[in-house]
């Protein structure tokens, strides 16, 4: 039940900002949040981490009910270790996502809560189902409401921008579709149950089709090279509360879903495409690196490192090693957590400077120490420093890698020198420097309750990152073994 | 004392969250006694552990086992430390240098509107570094590696409004990242090989290793590009004369005594590795003695003090490397220890001329000094005999040993690095005549304010004076009469590596023959320094000012071989531009092209098209969306 609750709350909430009143809705929508991030703390509470007999029985606080019995649709839902983990990246996000409005005037503040709140349950929703339709009525209802945001919060040419992001992710969407419904039709007794559909055994060819719709649809919303120019555009019009929901946690719905819906059920043409999808995923690590070099708006700036650091992401994952996993996942989570903090330094940095271009910036450091500071670890945390949340992950996911091929290994490394070009870059041309007269204000309140917590996640997931592979490792194991039973690969 | 040995990064961490959440509100002497004695109290510890430790026979490491930081299946690795021979030594340069240092910022620093933030970092910095020997695996080491990395970029440009410093800093951080890429695959490899990363398991485990074994080979060539990165060795080097952007404590803490010495470090660590790899050895010497060489010509020709002394550092770092690649690992430690102390002493000594002459650091307007700072003249002319090489001073014990390492494995060795030695006497007497004789250069209004530093600065100095005459006693060979302590001390450590060389033919050089090679030389730097004297003290000469045009080969040398200008040119402005046109020609008229001209292919084929183009499309699939799921559930109810 504690499932459903994670999905109904925050979707009750919505629904509440549309009839309390608009001056009211800001705290609210803070107050609702925070309750569901105890809830979620709870479930880590009682979340029982020792060893299953499977992966279904991995599966905890599992609700099903029949939904459309004809058509074998249940209301399936339940959570393992990995979709926990991605809760709580959504969960504890999602606090400072609406934190970081704070000091901002929203027009309209009701619906944009609204839909803030909406996506949210929708999230949840991908995370935790279990029936293939249902995490596809989520996927889609995930899209509807950060298209709006954009929509109507966003900035220039966001009509244009906004257009071309529905598009293509609904492009993806729609091939995904049609694999959910081709593999419902093989599985045995008709349903879409997660159960039915690992159970199901594909031929080559079967196994190549559905991969690659299923893959592209992830491909696009991670995004991996070559199906990521709508990612800079987006992210850098978007209002940033839309930037953070879209780069801190919707990207994961497709890194997540690889995990979920692909590598266990097509094992085969995954390792038969291994080295095109490691390809996509190193070259766009140094494609998107360099280009971030020459960046000069700040924005564009972090969503070219988004781009180059989900590709060493999703190579993780297809090492189908237990390292890549768990690399994988918590990198998802530091990824989430630095990013959102870069984004909200940028939209700090514009709404003093009424600018974010790097060109333009320099000498905050002096004006404004506590957030030079601040902006500095997350810096740090970024390019991957040792005792910051993203190092575990980067090395993990590059060991993984380094086992797989030297070569991937050492070109996706190319990242730790380029990450700390572009971003030191960044960092000395917008904060050191002489003095302006310029004046800066240093952190709010509401912003340091954004920023500090950010801080104490990026050093506690680096000193202590066995917090995550702890809540992951069963699941990450009987993962494995469903991969492993459905083709006898080795891990 | 074992039990407090956790007490030993701790308390500098400590130092480091008080001086930076509470140190502006404590007055300068409080914060910097706070900061000094968090690192005074692990010297007296390490001290502790150390003393019963030396006098045991065969003692065991100490392994402390703080927590579990990585385990997934069978890659696991702790939060530990390994407490032995090597990183005693180690934490007694950090712990001991370093609190003279922090002690003389304590005076250096006065007045700076930074001066919390300075000894935050300096004691984050004494952190990192002690992570860094003290860890007992490759993984805690790296910790280290990148902390200290960190602490260098805050420090070198501590003073952040000026752009250039800023710059040095980020290029510190950036040519050092290069070193740390293949330090990281280095570490890789290693845990492929041997599904470990902890040391002594690696040294045990490797004695079963055949020479020359490909995968050893390769991991040792990878660690040694991070060392070259950390250590500034030739290609990698151009990073470290910048960072002399650094308040000067800085420069003799972490770009001379303790950091720049990690890639020595990581190959006394990793020895075993490295002596079954002899092709990884032989560039290691090359590399070595190369840098050495190189970075003492530039020196001949510098004119700003502490550039002088950073090139010298360079050069110093290659001798240590060729130590190492001659398979002399006690040698390279040796001349890392005595150098950590003269080199320490010459460049608090150079800050303190710095101070007196009120910022300049250009020896041309120097001059006279010896009469205005005693204190800091006689110390320095310590330090400057030290490095020369002449005995009984530390540094002739510990360059002749790197110098009989080499004519032992080649004699041509042998001549380089005596060589590379006149240069090092050569400059460093230009330097110190430039600077403590002659007439004072510099403008009256500086005159009037030549000053000896105060005592919390001159006492590190002589301190450090004392060090530089003696530390050399540490490894005295028997053919002076020593017991060649330091080499006992670290038989265990490099017990494996010895093994595999006594396995190798070689014969040893005669004492007579050691005597001879000393005393040749000890007189041909005699004979440099004498030509010093009389070019700079007795003719009085002056280096040309910037605007002279100097000959070509000097002009060369001047301008450090326009490495910094070839690597702009050939590295840094190619990728940059490279970098736009990119971005202009794949991404916006490539990529993107396609995209948009699929998307448009796929709208002009769609009946939806009136409502994509009203930019309706969000409510009309919302309302599809919606509408699914009202006839869902009524479906549902409904059954």
């Amino acid at each position: 039940m504690i499932t459903a609750l994670l999905i109904a709350f925050p979707f009750l909430a919505a629904l509440l900002m549309l009839v309390i009143p608009g001056s009211r809705t800001k705290s609210a929508a803070l107050a609702a949040t925070l309750i569901q991030a105890c809830l979620t703390a709870y479930v880590i509470f009682i979340f029982d981490i020792n060893e299953k007999e499977s992966l279904l029985a991995n599966m905890q606080f599992i609700l099903k009910e029949e939904w459309i019995a004809s058509l074998g649709i249940s209301f399936f839902i339940g959570l393992d270790g990995i979709s926990l983990l991605m809760v709580i990246l959504t969960n504890f996000l999602l606090p400072l996502i609406v934190l970081s409005t704070w000091n901002k005037e929203i027009a309209r503040p009701k619906l944009f809560y609204f839909l803030v709140l909406f996506m949210q349950s929708a999230l949840v929703g991908v995370f935790v189902s279990l029936d293939a339709f249902l995490y596809y009525i989520f996927w889609e209802l995930a899209l509807i409401p950060i298209y709006f945001i954009v929509l109507l919060w966003g900035g220039e040419n966001r009509v244009k921008i906004t257009y071309k992001f529905f598009i293509y992710t609904l492009l993806g969407s729609l091939l995904m579709l049609a694999g959910i419904i081709w593999m419902y039709l093989q599985t045995a007794d008709r349903s879409f149950g997660i159960d039915a559909f690992y159970a199901v055994m594909l031929d080559m060819t079967a196994q190549r089709w559905i991969f690659w719709a299923f893959f592209i649809a992830y491909a696009i919303k991670i995004p991996l090279l070559p199906f990521h120019s709508w990612q800079p555009d987006t992210y850098t019009t978007a209002p940033n509360a839309g930037t953070m929901l879209l780069s801190g946690i919707m990207l994961k719905m497709g890194i997540y879903s690889i995990l979920r819906w692909v590598l266990p059920i097509v094992p085969m043409a995954v390792d038969a495409y291994t080295d095109i999808v490691l390809y996509m995923c190193v070259g766009g690590i140094i494609y998107a690196s360099w280009i971030a070099l020459s960046q000069n708006d700040l924005k564009r700036l972090f969503a070219w490192s988004s781009i180059a650091h989900v590709g060493l992401i999703t190579a993780g994952l297809f090492t189908l090693s237990r390292t890549g996993f768990q690399g994988a996942l918590i990198q998802m989570i530091a990824h989430g957590v630095n990013v959102v903090g870069l984004f909200f330094v940028a939209e700090i940095i514009l709404q003093r400077r009424n600018t974010s271009l790097i060109s333009a910036l320099g000498g905050i450091r002096a004006k404004a120490p506590v957030f030079a500071s601040v902006f500095m670890i997350i810096t740090f945390a970024s390019i991957a420093l040792p005792l910051t949340n993203a190092f575990i992950g980067e090395f993990l996911l590059l060991s993984s890698l380094y086992e797989y091929s030297f070569m991937f290994a050492t070109f996706a490394g190319l990242t730790v020198i380029l990450g700390a070009v572009y971003m030191l870059r960044a960092y000395k041309n917008t904060m050191l420097g002489e003095d302006t007269n310029e004046e800066f204000a240093d952190l709010s309140t509401s912003e340091k309750l954004v920023l500090f917590p950010i801080v104490g996640l990026i050093l506690f997931f680096g000193i202590y990152p066995q917090f995550i592979f702890n809540l992951t490792d069963e699941s990450v194991k009987y993962l494995l073994e469903e991969i492993a039973n459905h083709m006898a690969l080795k891990y | 004392m074992e039990n407090f040995a956790w007490l030993i990064p701790l308390l500098p961490l400590t130092g480091f969250l008080i001086s930076i959440f509470l140190g502006k509100k404590l007055p300068e002497t409080v914060l910097a006694s706070i900061a000094s004695i968090a690192i005074l109290i692990p010297f007296i510890i390490t001290l502790g552990i150390f003393i019963p430790f030396a006098s045991a026979v065969d003692p065991e490491p100490i392994k402390i086992i703080l927590f579990e930081w990585i385990n997934i299946g069978k890659l696991s690795v702790n939060f530990s430390f390994q407490i032995d021979q090597l990183s005693l030594m180690m934490m007694l340069v950090i712990t001991g240098v370093g609190f003279l240092i922090h002690m003389y910022s304590a005076g250096y620093m006065h007045k700076d509107p930074g001066f919390n933030r300075f000894f935050a970092y300096l004691n984050l910095f004494v952190f990192f570094m002690l992570l860094l020997v003290m860890g007992s695996n490759y993984l805690m080491l790296f910790i280290g590696w990148e902390g200290v990395g960190l602490c260098s970029f805050l420090l070198i440009g501590f003073w952040y409004k000026n752009p250039e410093y800023a710059k040095a800093a980020n290029k510190a951080f950036i040519m050092n990242r290069i070193g740390d890429l293949g330090l990281l695959l280095g570490i890789f490899l290693l845990y492929l090989r041997f599904s470990t990363l902890e040391f002594s398991r690696i040294s045990f485990e490797a004695m079963d290793i055949t020479l020359s074994d490909p995968i050893i080979v390769s991991a040792t060539l990878l660690l040694f590009i991070g060392a070259i990165g950390k250590s500034a060795q030739l290609p990698l080097f151009t990073w470290l004369p910048d960072a002399m952007a650094g308040p000067t404590p800085v420069s003799a803490l972490i770009h001379a005594a303790t950091m720049v010495t990690a890639g020595v470090y990581l190959i006394i660590r990793s020895n075993i590795l490295f002596t079954l790899a002899p092709f990884t050895q032989e560039i290691i010497t090359v590399v070595g003695l190369a840098t050495a060489i190189f970075a003492a010509t530039i020196g001949l020709k510098q004119n700003d003090i502490k550039k002088v002394l950073a090139y010298s550092t360079v050069s110093q770092l290659g001798y240590m490397f060729f130590a190492l690649g001659l398979g002399a690992y006690e040698a390279a430690y040796f001349h890392l220890f005595t150098h950590a102390f003269f080199k320490a002493l010459l460049f608090l000594g150079s800050g303190s001329v710095i101070h007196a002459v009120g910022g300049e650091q250009d020896m041309r307007k120097m001059g006279g000094l010896k009469d205005k700072l005693k204190i800091t003249h006689i110390t320095f002319l310590i330090g400057t005999i030290a490095i020369a090489g002449l005995p009984p001073f530390a540094g002739f014990f510990s360059k002749d040993e790197i110098l009989a390492a080499a004519f032992h494995q080649n004699p041509i060795f042998w001549v380089l690095g005596v060589g590379g030695a006149l240069l090092t006497a050569f400059y460093m007497f230009r330097l110190y005549y430039l600077t403590f004789h002659g007439t004072f250069r510099g403008t009256s209004e500086q005159e009037s304010h030549l000053h000896e530093s105060p005592i919390s600065m001159t006492l590190p100095l002589v301190v450090l004076a004392f060090f530089s005459i003696v530390a050399g006693l540490l490894n005295v060979p028997e053919v002076l009469g020593g017991n060649h302590w330091l080499k006992g001390f670290f038989e265990p450590l490099l017990a494996g590596s010895n093994l595999i060389q006594e396995l190798q033919p070689h014969d040893a050089i005669s004492h007579t023959l050691e005597i001879i090679l000393m005393a040749i030389s000890v007189g041909l730097i005699l004979a440099v320094i004498a030509y010093a004297w009389i070019r700079y003290k007795k003719n009085g000469h002056i280096p040309a000012g910037d605007e002279e045009k100097l000959p070509a080969f000097e002009n060369l040398l001047s301008r450090k071989w326009y490495v910094d200008e070839i690597y702009e040119s050939i590295i840094v402005k190619p990728l940059m531009s490279a970098s736009g046109s990119i971005y202009k020609f794949v991404e916006v008229n490539f990529i993107d092209r396609i995209v948009n001209g699929v998307g448009q292919l796929v709208i002009l084929s769609s009946r939806t098209a009136r409502f994509l183009q009203t930019g309706n499309v969000g409510f009309y699939i919302f309302a599809m969306v919606i509408g699914i799921i009202l006839i869902l559930a009524t479906n549902r109810f409904i059954h």
